[in-house]
């Protein structure tokens, strides 16, 4: 059994890089000024902060003044979804349309708008895990407040039409939302060209520090404050700034969206490789079109192999990867993703997610095939489930119901 | 998941994985659809168990439960088997994340099976001696 080290789990999270480490720093030793304090210091401080908002809107094609940085995506999704339904409930609009297989941060910001009286509609996805735009407009009341759908999803990578939703939302008078936590970087995103009226991003996916996101939101829209207090962000997400931390987020993101289509011919390819050797093994499937997908997303399902077992496995042979399996969603449930394109839940517990992105190399792609066929093998010689299918005893069918 | 170091090593290279061709006790327990199934053999002899093999479709505390479960009970007799507790392997792995207790839960019903499976192939009536097996605690499926 050979051990490399090989981080496949970008999805989950990303390695600071030194760029950014390198832009961060001085603002964690000599520029720790306050950027509300009126000397120079505290201007040098202010000054790093509106830079970094310069970049963040250069690479979304946004306004500076229209981005705000929150301490992380969920935050940004709790904000967006709570403050425009808040502020439209007085107006009649209590409706907001989002769909099965978004991010927790959406679902559970949705159970608790549910709670405070406020309708939801979940889209279904297709089995290839997409919503289209003409479901957005069957689904469209007169009371709908927002459409919030995911760009691209944290599990199976699926990019959905984004442009042709908010296309729709635009001509429907409907705020649109898209939490594009795994798309940025990615995608090349524009929220002018694509009709996006709020988008909610993270910084550690894209190699800047964990607890540090942001939340564009159009110039126009108004919504009660996620913190009260001082003149930060507008006054409308107060709290002194975490300086280094937002400068790093604005160099990763300038870093992030400065070659997408170089990125995609680069990392696209393994990618395949990976897809495609993996495909060999008997009995699996591979989750999500494999067109309208992340450049580095991998996910298949892998019958009578549990996906806990799997990913300790492929510790064992130094690689992170992530599951969907009950076991690793820590409930008994295998992942709301999965069985929202139809799987059965004994496929669904066989889920691998590998992410791999430009930093990955062929040797590092050599490695993931050949540790995972290895431990699919090693993880069925022991599965019971594997011996009954085998043997015709017990029948799964790895389509989707 | 903050497995123990115990756990991890019976994970990667757990013990009595395997079939025993001429066992005389023979138990599956959970589901497909839990995720977790773990089927026993058991070779028993002058009420003694001389050797006991699993094999299990589960995550890594599935395995490593089966695995220490099968190495308690190897050498002792069918009584003290029937003793065996789910907190006693979760102890002798020093530990189970909390979530992962159900799995512990799982390995003492599937030593159970197969001893029922054992008593009927003696044509005894199991139940009074070894108790109704509950296949799942967690999901009831």
């Amino acid at each position: 059994m050979t051990k490399r080290f090989v981080y496949a789990d970008n999805a989950a999270t990303t390695q600071v890089s030194d760029e950014v480490l390198e832009a961060m720093l001085p603002w964690l030793k000599e520029g720790y000024g306050n950027p509300s304090s009126i000397y120079e210091k505290g201007r040098q401080a202010g000054h790093a902060i509106e830079d970094a908002r310069k970049k963040m809107a250069e690479a979304l094609g946004a306004q500076p003044q229209e981005i705000y940085f929150t301490g992380c995506g969920s935050e940004a999704d709790n904000w967006a979804l709570k403050g425009v339904m808040h502020k439209l409930a007085s107006k009649g609009k209590k409706h907001l349309i989002t769909t099965v297989f978004e991010h927790h941060a959406i679902l559970h910001t949705c159970a608790s708008l549910e709670k405070e009286g406020f309708e939801i509609t979940y889209l279904p996805v297709g089995p290839l895990g997409l919503v289209t735009p003409e479901q957005v407009a069957q689904a469209i009341r007169p009371d709908t407040g927002l459409v919030s759908i995911m760009y691209a999803n944290n599990e199976i990578g699926t990019i959905q039409p984004i442009p042709e939703i908010g296309k729709i939302c635009r001509e429907r008078g409907v705020l649109f939302h898209t939490d594009a936590v795994q798309a940025v970087g990615n995608v090349p995103i524009n929220v002018v060209e694509q009709n996006i009226d709020m988008l909610s991003m993270s910084g550690h996916k894209i190699h800047a520090p964990k607890g540090v996101g942001a939340l564009y939101m159009k110039k126009g829209i108004v919504i009660p404050n996620l913190i009260d207090g001082g003149e930060q962000e507008r006054g409308r997400r107060a709290g002194t700034e975490n300086v280094a931390s937002i400068v790093g987020l604005g160099r990763a993101i300038e870093l992030a969206c400065a070659d997408i289509p170089g990125k995609i011919a680069k990392v696209t390819p393994m990618r395949d490789r990976i897809i495609d050797a993996l495909s060999d093994i008997p009995m699996c499937r591979l989750n999500g079109d494999r067109n309208r997908r992340l450049m580095g997303n991998v996910n298949m399902s892998f019958v009578g192999a549990e996906g806990e077992a799997i990913l300790l496995g492929l510790d064992l042979r130094g690689i992170c990867a992530s599951s969907g399996s009950a076991c690793t969603t820590g409930s008994l449930d295998p992942s709301h993703v999965l069985l929202a394109l139809g799987l059965c839940h004994e496929v669904a517990h066989g889920s691998l997610r590998l992410t791999i992105s430009d930093w990955t190399t062929e040797e590092d792609v050599d490695h993931i095939i050949a540790s995972v066929k290895e431990v699919i093998t090693k993880t069925r010689e022991m599965s019971p489930l594997w011996e009954d299918i085998q043997n015709g005893k017990k029948k799964i069918s790895l389509g989707v119901e | 998941m903050l497995y123990s170091d115990k756990v991890l090593e019976h994970f990667a290279s757990p013990h009595n994985v395997g079939e025993i061709p001429d066992a005389n006790g023979v138990g599956e327990v959970g589901n497909a659809k839990c995720g977790d199934i773990m089927k026993m053999y058991l070779k028993i002899q002058n009420g003694v168990i001389e050797d006991a093999k699993f094999k299990t479709f589960g995550c890594g505390a599935a395995i490593a439960t089966s695995s220490m479960a099968t190495d308690m009970i190897k050498g002792s007799t069918v009584e003290d088997a029937l003793k065996l507790s789910n907190q006693a392997v979760v102890d002798a792995l020093d530990g189970l994340p909390a979530s992962k207790i159900h799995c512990s839960v799982l390995a003492e019903q599937a030593v159970k099976a197969a001893l029922t499976d054992y008593y009927q192939r003696q044509g005894v009536d199991p139940e009074p001696i070894v108790g109704k097996v509950e296949e799942c605690h967690a999901c009831g499926d």
